[in-house]
């Protein structure tokens, strides 16, 4: 489980956001990546691999990895690291690849 | 560093690790004893790691129908390779080969593909293939969400694809299963024969071989002079987009747009079939690769690109491949082809075996370095 830095304990000021992840309510700080939110929020996986299914968490928190691949809002393959929560925004874990509309 | 266990001589020394080098170098296995693979580091020019993974028939070969053959031959050897490399290295390749189509945008193309399809199959030497015109209907049987742009396209059974890493990989790791050595930042500086054996010089060592095979893609031409084989290179720029990863949907590749079998959609241009901005790279041309898959596909629309690159296709002067043994330094063979992927069944279970000998057959007498030099008496 992660925990916060005291360095950041300045930040606890910041307004509350609310996302609803995998049907539960998660509060979130203003500001944070919504990966950051998942992990602080305990959820350490957010997707299953396209090739093998395992289970995949943020790892790189900088765009590059795809482990943080999450739904939001009904969209698939969201890179969580790269999105900052927003009130309202309801997020899905991702099993497996997203698929295109044919 | 060579170690204290390779002999002082080796059997054949193959200079490159690319997808030739290694193909080949795998494919000695049986005629040879201790074979070696020297490869330079990181630095290197590398078209193995950024090609686009067809094995693909239908464009090759306009101007040299031996060419088109040998291409088709090497397709139906391609099974066995895969085959031997699951068995051998546990890697899947991901062969597929479905058949593959080019699209075709308007009946300007269609009209101009048609012509070109009948042009290169009319050709001495060529082996003939079915293939068809399909019509927009057809094409979209075997593409669920075809663009109504599509006016048709060129349909072949004999395409398909691999995934060229992961070729890459089943080959090197088919060298520690074998004991072929393969020993990295050992780029050959100079090539000497004495005494029917080549000292091969690298920054680290001085390598000893009866035989050595000149696999070092867009570096032969260098090598290639200090055994007397004149070879005229003319490397060609090519731009890959990556998209990320959905569930499977194209299972038909076409010569510009595949997905892979993890899911990845790669849109690219093939060498032979660049009707546009081949061998520029500018930003330009990726709108345009991007501008044409989405008119094949309009899903894609949604779909996001994660990374883009190019590469030099190690290519001859007249873009065929060259095979032959030096008439000055007998037992250095050359190898050189734009497309690797494709002839990779061929060099390992062909090209191979005739090294090993000592001998290429006459078949493949067309792509030696002769046709580039005029003769002068
Ligand atoms: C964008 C693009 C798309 C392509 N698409 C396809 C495709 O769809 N299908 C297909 O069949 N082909 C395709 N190709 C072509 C294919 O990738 C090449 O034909 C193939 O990779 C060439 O392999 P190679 O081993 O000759 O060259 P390389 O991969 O360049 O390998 C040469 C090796 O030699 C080594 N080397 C160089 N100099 C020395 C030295 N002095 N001493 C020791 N080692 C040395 C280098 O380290 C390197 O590892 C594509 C190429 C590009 C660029
Ligand atoms: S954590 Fe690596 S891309 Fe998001």
């Amino acid at each position: 489980m992660f925990r916060r830095l005291d360095a950041a304990a300045t930040e606890l000021s910041a307004r509350t956001v609310r996302v609803t992840v995998d049907g539960a309510v998660l509060a979130c700080r203003e500001g944070d990546s919504l990966a950051a939110a998942l992990l602080a929020g305990g959820s350490n996986a957010c997707r299953d691999t396209a090739v093998s299914g395992s289970p995949r968490g943020p790892f790189c928190m900088m765009g590059v990895c795809y482990d943080c691949l999450v739904t939001i809002d009904g969209r698939a393959n969201q890179q969580a690291c790269m999105t900052p929560v927003r009130e309202g925004m309801v997020v899905g874990r991702q099993s497996g690849a997203r698929e295109v509309a044919a | 560093m060579v170690s204290a266990t390779t002999p002082a001589v080796f059997d054949v020394v193959v200079i490159g690790g690319g997808l030739v080098g290694s193909a080949i170098a795998y494919g000695l296995r049986d005629s040879a004893e201790h074979v070696a693979v020297l490869d330079e580091g990181d630095v290197a020019l590398r078209a193995s790691r950024g090609n686009f993974g067809l094995v693909w028939v239908q464009s090759k070969g306009m101007g040299m129908g031996d060419y088109g053959r040998w291409t088709l031959g090497s397709t139906r050897l391609w099974p066995r390779l895969a085959a031997q490399l699951l068995e051998l290295t546990g890697v899947d390749v991901a062969l597929e080969q479905n058949g593959g189509m080019i699209p075709l945008l308007g009946d300007l193309e269609v009209e101009a593909r048609v012509a070109w399809m009948q042009r290169l199959l009319a050709q001495p030497g060529m082996a003939p293939y079915p293939w068809k015109l399909l019509d927009h209907h057809e094409a979209a049987e075997l593409v669920p969400g075809l663009g109504p742009e599509v006016t048709g396209a060129i349909w072949t059974p004999v395409d398909g694809t691999v995934n060229p890493l992961k070729l890459l990989r089943a080959l090197h790791i088919a060298f520690d299963r074998t004991g072929i050595r393969y020993l990295p930042h050992h780029g050959v500086q100079s090539i000497a024969q004495r005494g029917g054996e080549f000292v091969l010089a690298t920054a680290k060592a001085k390598v000893r071989a009866r035989k050595i095979v000149l696999a070092s893609g867009l570096h032969n031409q260098v090598l290639g002079e200090q055994v007397g084989l004149h070879l005229p290179m003319a490397p060609q720029r090519g731009q890959i987009l990556v998209l990320e990863r959905t569930r499977r949907l194209l299972t038909t590749p076409f010569v510009t747009l595949r997905q892979n079998d993890e899911g990845s959609w790669l849109i690219g241009d093939s060498q032979e079939d660049a009707g546009y901005a081949d061998d520029v790279v500018t930003l330009p041309v990726l709108a345009t690769l991007a501008d044409r898959a989405v008119r094949t596909l309009p899903a894609l629309k949604e779909v996001r690109v994660v990374r883009s690159w190019s590469a030099l296709r190690v290519r001859a002067q007249d873009g065929f491949p060259v095979y032959e043994q030096s008439a000055t330094h007998p037992g250095a063979f050359i190898a050189t082809c734009h497309s690797g992927v494709t002839l990779a069944a061929a060099h390992a279970l062909r090209l191979a075996p005739m090294i090993g000998e000592g001998v290429l057959a006459r078949e493949l007498d067309p792509f030696s370095t002769r046709r580039f030099h005029v003769q002068k008496t």
